[in-house]
């Protein structure tokens, strides 16, 4: 902790952030309409800058006795951890704020956003709102286990917390070639921590939208940013955990994790039009019996080779 | 700045740990005590303590959201939005507190605090995990057994359903026998 954060670089990091953001959005609109059969990839593109439009001018709704405070510290807490937990995420080599707990720092941003959710479902008043934010918190603590120990194998591996060491860990090889469990487990746990695609039943359409179905207007632009800010960043670290980072030849840095994150972000995207929704208490027995196992057997592989090294 | 920081977070913590009872909604009461606690994880980020910090914020997030829903559940109408309170057998309630905070406040201000003997280190994350799996292994090690003995023996007394439900009198079915499918079909 303690180290010097420049103003320009955390306002460069924002921008980024909300670039990848608006990057994902436009993604997830364009596969989408693929998913679909509809084939006018351009016009799907641009349906993200229409919805802000509509946003934007349409009518805020409020439900009666709802209560408000709560509504918008859970719609703002989103974009804020979402911001938060960028970082931590390296741009090139090293985070903005490379700080010597960086993995436990994003961990603890990811599960303000389950608090945030719930806020924002309790707070609208309304059945289905509230019935998407309990959802999201058994989804949490169901998958906060796999991802913690996910997050924890990488960093064993580098034998440090700092998000700076465990890219420069893997100069040699990337995490995800001796890790191929903790990165999967990473990834399926990430989209969880996401609540996207297969596991995005805390806002999905069998509630008619759950915790956030009551959200309108700018209440709904600022949670959709937030959300496609969330899973940029999600898939970012994936990258400095088990990609290498900023690491790959000719390209600078920046560039090479930008690449990467894109690829993260295109896998996750997929998975939300080409997975059915999972139930999560029938995945439930899979979890415990099939995936904390195996990340365990994998943290342990890990801890041997990291004492053989010596 | 840091100084700043300090009595920022210091009055933080108290006044939202006041509002916690102040408040007629059991929602808006423990995510003020989150908020409280989040306080206090920020007085040890400033103290270079940035494991132990991060780790409050991580462990009461979870814990004041898995709370939410249970005070919820035991001290609110199923609607939730009737107003309810959060004190209970007020005056002896205030007296005790206040005592108790006084008690406190008193031993920070009279205990004769140590000088600071050698430097700080790097790395106050390594220096955590060096005295936890160093001098005190033995306890952790009984601590560790009794959590997860604890925590066996609350999930056997609270399932009402064992494996003879699920795989037979005699274990005899492949397959689990479960009113809701838990994945293994």
């Amino acid at each position: 902790m303690g180290e010097d954060i420049g103003f320009w670089a955390v306002a460069g990091l924002l921008a980024a952030v909300g670039g990848l953001a608006v990057a994902a959005a436009m993604l997830d609109s364009v596969m989408g309409a693929a998913a679909m059969g509809h084939a006018r990839p351009v016009a799907a593109m641009l349906d993200p800058v229409r919805e802000t439009a509509r946003l934007l001018v349409q009518q805020r709704s409020v439900v009666p006795a709802s209560d408000s405070v709560l509504r918008l510290i859970g719609t703002g807490g989103i974009v804020l951890a979402a911001a938060l937990a960028a970082l931590v995420v390296p741009v090139g080599m090293r985070p903005v704020a490379d700080l010597d707990i960086g993995v436990v720092w994003f961990n603890a941003m990811e599960v303000l956003v389950w608090a945030a959710l719930w806020l924002i479902g309790w707070g609208s008043n309304a059945a289905f709102g509230l019935v998407g934010g309990y959802r999201i918190i058994a989804q949490g603590l169901a998958y906060e286990l796999p991802h913690m120990f996910a997050l924890i194998t990488a960093a064993l591996g580098a034998g440090s917390l700092r998000v700076g060491d465990v890219v420069a860990a893997q100069s040699g090889l990337w995490f995800v070639v001796w890790m191929p469990v903790a990165f999967a487990v990473y990834l399926l746990s990430a989209l969880a921590m996401a609540f996207w695609g297969p596991l995005g039943q805390p806002v999905d359409e069998d509630l008619a939208g759950g915790a956030v179905s009551e959200l309108a207007a700018v209440d709904r632009l600022v949670f959709l940013a937030g959300r496609y800010a969330l899973l940029a960043v999600t898939a970012a670290f994936a990258v400095p955990l088990f990609l290498g980072g900023g690491a790959g030849p000719w390209l600078p840095g920046w560039l090479w994790m930008l690449l990467k994150t894109l690829a993260v972000l295109g896998v996750l995207v997929w998975a939300r039009w080409r997975l059915p929704t999972m139930r999560m208490d029938r995945f439930m027995e899979a979890a415990w019996v099939v995936l904390i196992p195996a990340i365990l057997l994998q943290a342990l592989v890990v801890g041997i080779v990291v004492v053989a090294r010596g | 700045m840091g100084d700043a920081a300090f009595w920022i977070l210091a009055v933080g913590a108290v006044v939202t740990g006041i509002g916690v009872f102040q408040m007629d909604s059991m929602a808006r009461a423990t995510f003020l005590l989150l908020a409280s606690f989040l306080c206090g994880a920020g007085e040890l980020l400033l103290l270079g303590l940035g494991y132990l910090g991060m780790v409050i914020v991580l462990m009461m997030t979870m814990e004041m959201v898995v709370m939410a829903v249970f005070m919820v559940m035991y001290m609110m109408n199923p609607a939730g939005l009737m107003p309810m309170t959060m004190v209970h057998n007020q005056r002896p309630a205030t007296v005790i507190a206040v005592v108790t905070f006084a008690g406190l406040v008193a031993g920070i201000l009279l205990t004769p605090w140590p000088e600071r003997k050698g430097a700080r280190p790097m790395d106050s994350t390594m220096q955590v995990g060096e005295a936890i799996m160093g001098p005190q292994m033995l306890l952790m090690i009984v601590i560790g057994v009794a959590i997860l003995a604890t925590m066996i023996a609350s999930v056997v007394l609270a399932t009402d359903r064992g494996r003879y439900d699920r795989y037979g009198d005699r274990l005899e079915r492949r397959r689990p026998d479960d009113p809701i499918p838990g994945g293994r079909r």
